[in-house]
């Protein structure tokens, strides 16, 4: 009887090993190996087990996940939420030409992928205001970590401004990105609004700063309003603004691109992804059209073309010599694999949706938002955090009840229930009473109400 | 043996193939709503210009709208106009394009998984967290090395947090160590990812072997030497024999030996990275284990580190008490974070799924295979007069280099002719012209997942472009002529830059 694994490599069976080691004029496949030092050859097994049937490995994995306890609704926030995923989405990306391609170095026989990346590339450009997005970073984190060193390139300065409403995780990624480059970070202190203090902005800002940096909305989910006077600010000194976003917030605010922004960056996990607890992201990076910034671009980019023969319009990879295959130590970034797979699920979202239905998502996020602060905030043990200021998706809840039994009350009843600041980022809530929820276009009203019924049942 | 291969071709009209979304839709205006508020919640909340100040409020969004069937005809156009592993020889070399078990890919898609939120609380994700801990104790057993983080999105983010570990380490021992040494014929990323953690690379130049110059390594090696990054087998195919020996010299030097896993799949369940001295490593979970390459991602790139380097690992880790799994946060000597979250699980779960499916055998046999193909299809290709320029009097491991200068010397043909007119033949190209230290370089690595006959059919393809090269050039200088689209001008397109929709409209104007 073969074992499973044979099922899976074709020149497994012992004729066709015998024949092949026959013409090399071997006896065993040990003697491939034999340039290997025979005091590291392995000779026991490598000590993961017996093979299991397909049937097996499946029944064993469900087994695992039933260890989960899965909710009917997720109202958790922290910046990943649980959007709705269009079956559409699905069924294209399942295509093998799609997903077991590799990056296009050949166009002539993936134009397929090079066009989709292309309109992944063309549609956010067009959603975020911006002219030229590249085809995908890891995620936002490293985004902001390639954003960093991106300015230190253009600007040849070393320091950055930093709005301390950033996530603490994107913060701490900026960190690692960051030191071996020797580059100050300076925070800038928020408002009472939870918007970036303009004043204490400009009592930072001079001719070191290379790179200003603030996210919209931020990490208490509150929109940023004065967008256009942190550019000017920046741009006054000659610095980058660089803007973190939703890509689901331009829906129906005015992008990052129409607000003077130099670089937009984000996540777009958010357009057709799952949580997929963590990952696989979408790393979103966007300039304009400036030649001293394409040129300092990290990662891939497609352009249009032509063949050779002048016929026909075409795709292809384009500024490669920026790249690690061909400029090593001096590429602008190292990153090869990246997130192509996610980039073309945002492209096949945004197509499928088009401007109604992205200002429509928009708008049922923005309104469930607006309804559970105010619902929130009439329930006597809940308060929200920046309340007056325009929140998005994530909404900043205090509580005098501890969230462990508020949140335990709700996993009780099939909900995943706020994530408390405290517990990983205690520099961002010192109170011990900050819990982030969020909700999407997934819930409906009854959703809202039902969440607003439970916790109103904590309180009394 | 005598294949040919026509890909689909769509062409809505003259000299465009298949038009862009943005020719298919209006601009501005419609599209699917997936999700909208309701009227009871409207009345409740009050009109959005209330809630949104006038000047934020976006105006006309640039988007196509199109219908779903639309939008569901483009994409299916344009997968047609692709070539994956399910359509033929796929062999980049250094990239292990290998079959993706549908059992495994299907596992991602599993709804306790795919609605997981990264941040829910550790009791209600026990089975997510056990599946990823198994998946790094097989990791572990198949190299030897005792800690894992499956946090790095891809090989080279890997590679950066290995560079990140070994300069962490320097510094928290007080020791001033700035250069990392590479091998000349390495992977690009390498460079890249030592100089992003602020390391001065010293390159080391190959023997006539096409291995590392013993004495050019000795001659390098000094009180600033950090670290060494290693690909074995290297970008040659050929095992580093002297391995031992350049671990040696890095340990007594107080140095670390840093491994690419790139070309592991030559070597799974025959040699332990530990075995070989190795310290650190990243492995490509979408290469040696059969998560898909996604036409350029996402993949994954789990690091490795021995006992000593343990602490350095990035935050989160996690770790087992008892029957329970929980998430880390508390490493003080952590290089800190590299990405948010926990990385990409949906490609993770994958790579369980494949070790579970092959167990120790299978992947022991899976890499056997990978390096008999090899050497049958080089051995082959040799009789068939193709150059190889290193390595010939040994075997090859998972993948070997050919050179095509010849062809370009005497015919005018290049290794670029050679890898458009296989296209027509139903084979993708190899990696062309790396490493760099090989003319008119063709990189090839059949995997394990391929028949003898379509290795037969690949050698046999070769042949045919090798005769056609002497009788008729210019079938292989105008080659491709079956793909969905002949040459293509890439220069044309480094000159326009035209990298967006919006830039190419605009192009008469600018």
């Amino acid at each position: 009887m073969p074992m499973p694994a044979e099922g899976l490599i074709p020149n497994a069976s012992g004729p066709i090993i015998s024949r092949m080691l026959n013409y090399l004029g071997i006896n065993k496949l040990e003697d491939l190996f034999s340039d290997v030092p025979g005091s590291i050859l392995m000779n026991e097994p490598a000590g993961i087990g017996r093979p299991l049937t397909q049937s097996e490995l499946e029944a064993l994995y469900s087994e695992k996940l039933e260890k989960n306890v899965t909710v009917k609704l997720s109202f958790m926030g922290g910046g990943l939420a649980d959007h709705y995923v269009p079956p559409l989405v699905d069924e294209l990306v399942t295509n093998q030409e799609f997903y077991s391609s590799y990056t296009p170095y050949q166009p002539e026989i993936s134009q397929g992928i090079l066009q989709a990346l292309f309109e992944y590339q063309s549609l956010m450009a067009e959603l975020l205001g911006m002219d030229v997005v590249n085809a995908s970073l890891y995620d936002y984190a490293s985004a902001l970590g390639e954003a960093g060193r991106f300015s230190v390139r253009v600007t040849k300065r070393k320091k950055i401004l930093l709005a301390t409403t950033t996530h603490p995780e994107r913060k701490a990624v900026l960190k690692t990105y960051m030191e071996p480059l020797d580059v100050r970070i300076v925070e800038i202190n928020r408002e009472a609004s939870g918007e970036i203090s303009l004043d204490e902005l400009s009592a930072n800002m001079d001719e070191d700063v290379g790179m200003v940096y603030l996210e919209t909305p931020n990490f208490f989910g509150v929109v940023e309003r004065k967008i256009e006077d942190v550019a000017d600010m920046a741009h006054s000194k000659g610095a980058l603004l660089v803007v973190g976003t939703d890509p689901l917030l331009a829906g129906i605010v005015k992008p990052p691109g129409e607000l003077g922004a130099d670089v937009v960056i984000g996540e777009g996990q958010h357009l057709g992804g799952y949580m997929n607890y963590g990952g696989p992201s979408l790393g979103i990076f966007a300039v304009r059209k400036s030649f001293r910034h394409i040129r300092q671009l990290p990662g891939r980019l497609i352009g249009i073309t032509k063949t050779v023969d002048g016929k026909y319009r075409g795709y292809t990879m384009v500024l490669q010599t920026r790249e690690q295959h061909i400029r090593q130590e001096e590429a602008t970034s190292n990153i090869t694999t990246n997130s192509s797979l996610m980039a073309v699920r945002a492209a096949i979202y945004l197509a499928l949706l088009g401007p109604d239905g992205i200002r429509s998502v928009a708008e049922k996020i923005l309104y469930n938002t607006e309804y559970l602060k105010r619902k929130l905030s009439d329930l006597l043990c809940f308060s929200v955090l920046f309340e007056d200021s325009l929140h998005f998706k994530e909404i900043p809840a205090m509580s005098e009840i501890p969230w462990s039994e508020v949140n335990s009350w709700l996993l009780r009843n099939g909900i995943l229930g706020a994530f408390q600041v405290s517990k990983l980022f205690p520099e961002a809530d010192s109170t011990g009473k900050l819990g982030l929820l969020s909700t999407t276009e997934k819930h409906r009203l009854a959703d809202l109400d039902l969440l607003l019924r439970l916790m109103g049942e904590v309180c009394s | 043996m005598n294949r040919r291969y026509v890909q689909a071709k769509w062409q809505l009209s003259e000299g465009i193939l298949e038009p862009t979304v943005f020719e298919l839709g209006e601009i501005g205006k419609g599209g699917v709503v997936v999700a909208r508020v309701e009227d009871e919640l409207r009345r409740e909340v009050g009109e959005l210009e209330d809630l949104i100040p006038r000047d934020l409020q976006r105006g006309t969004i640039g988007l196509p709208g199109l219908t779903e069937p639309e939008v569901a005809r483009h994409y299916s156009h344009l997968a047609q106009m692709n070539y994956g592993v399910d359509s033929g020889p796929y062999w980049l070399g250094s990239c292990t394009m290998k079959y993706t078990p549908k059992v495994a890919m299907k596992l991602e898609s599993h709804p306790s998984l795919r609605n997981a939120h990264p941040y829910a609380p550790e009791e209600t994700v026990q089975g997510i967290l056990e599946v990823l801990y198994e998946l790094q104790e097989m990791l572990s057993s198949i190299t030897g090395l005792s800690k894992f983080t499956l946090q790095p999105a891809a090989g080279a983010h890997g590679e950066l947090v290995g560079a990140l570990i070994i300069r962490k380490r320097f510094l928290d021992l007080g020791e001033r160590r700035d250069e990392i040494l590479i091998p000349e014929s390495a992977h690009g990323s390498n460079f890249a990812s030592a100089a992003m953690a602020g390391f001065k690379v010293v390159r080391i130049p190959p023997s006539e072997e096409g291995t590392v110059d013993m004495g050019a390594l000795r001659a390098a090696i000094s009180e600033r030497t950090a670290g060494m990054m290693i690909t074995n087998p290297n970008t040659l195919g050929i095992f580093e024999s002297d391995i031992l020996e350049i671990a040696d010299l890095l340990h007594s030097n107080g140095s670390y030996l840093y491994y690419d896993g790139a070309n592991l799949n030559a070597i799974m369940g025959w040699v332990r990275l530990s075995d070989m001295g190795v310290d650190l490593a990243h492995l490509n979970i979408h290469k040696t284990f059969s998560a898909p390459h996604g036409g350029g991602g996402p993949g994954a790139g789990a690091v490795g580190v021995i006992e000593e380097l343990a602490d350095y690992l990035p935050v989160p880790v996690i770790v087992k008490e008892g029957s329970t799994y929980r998430l880390d946060y508390d490493l003080p000597k952590s290089i800190g974070r590299v990405r948010m979250f926990h990385g990409n699980i949906g490609v993770l779960v994958k790579a369980w799924g494949y070790l579970k499916l092959l167990g120790s055998e299978g992947v022991r046999l899976s890499s056997g295979i990978a390096v008999l193909n090899a050497n049958y299809v080089r051995k082959r290709l040799m009789g068939m007069g193709f150059e190889v320029p290193y390595g010939k009097g040994r075997p090859c491991k998972h993948e070997f280099v050919i050179s095509l200068s010849r062809f370009r010397r005497e015919y005018g043909v290049r290794a670029l002719d050679f890898a458009k007119a296989l296209m027509d033949r139903g084979v993708h190209p190899p990696t062309m012209y790396f490493p760099l230290i090989v003319q008119e370089a063709f990189m090839i690595e059949p995997t394990e997942s391929d028949s003898l006959s379509e290795l037969d059919a690949y050698v046999y393809a070769m042949g045919e472009l090798a005769d056609l090269a002497r009788s008729d050039p210019d079938e292989l200088l105008s080659a491709p002529k079956n793909t969905a689209i002949g040459r293509i001008d890439d220069s044309f397109a480094n000159k326009r830059l035209w990298l967006s929709w919006k830039v190419y409209k605009d192009r008469e104007s600018s």
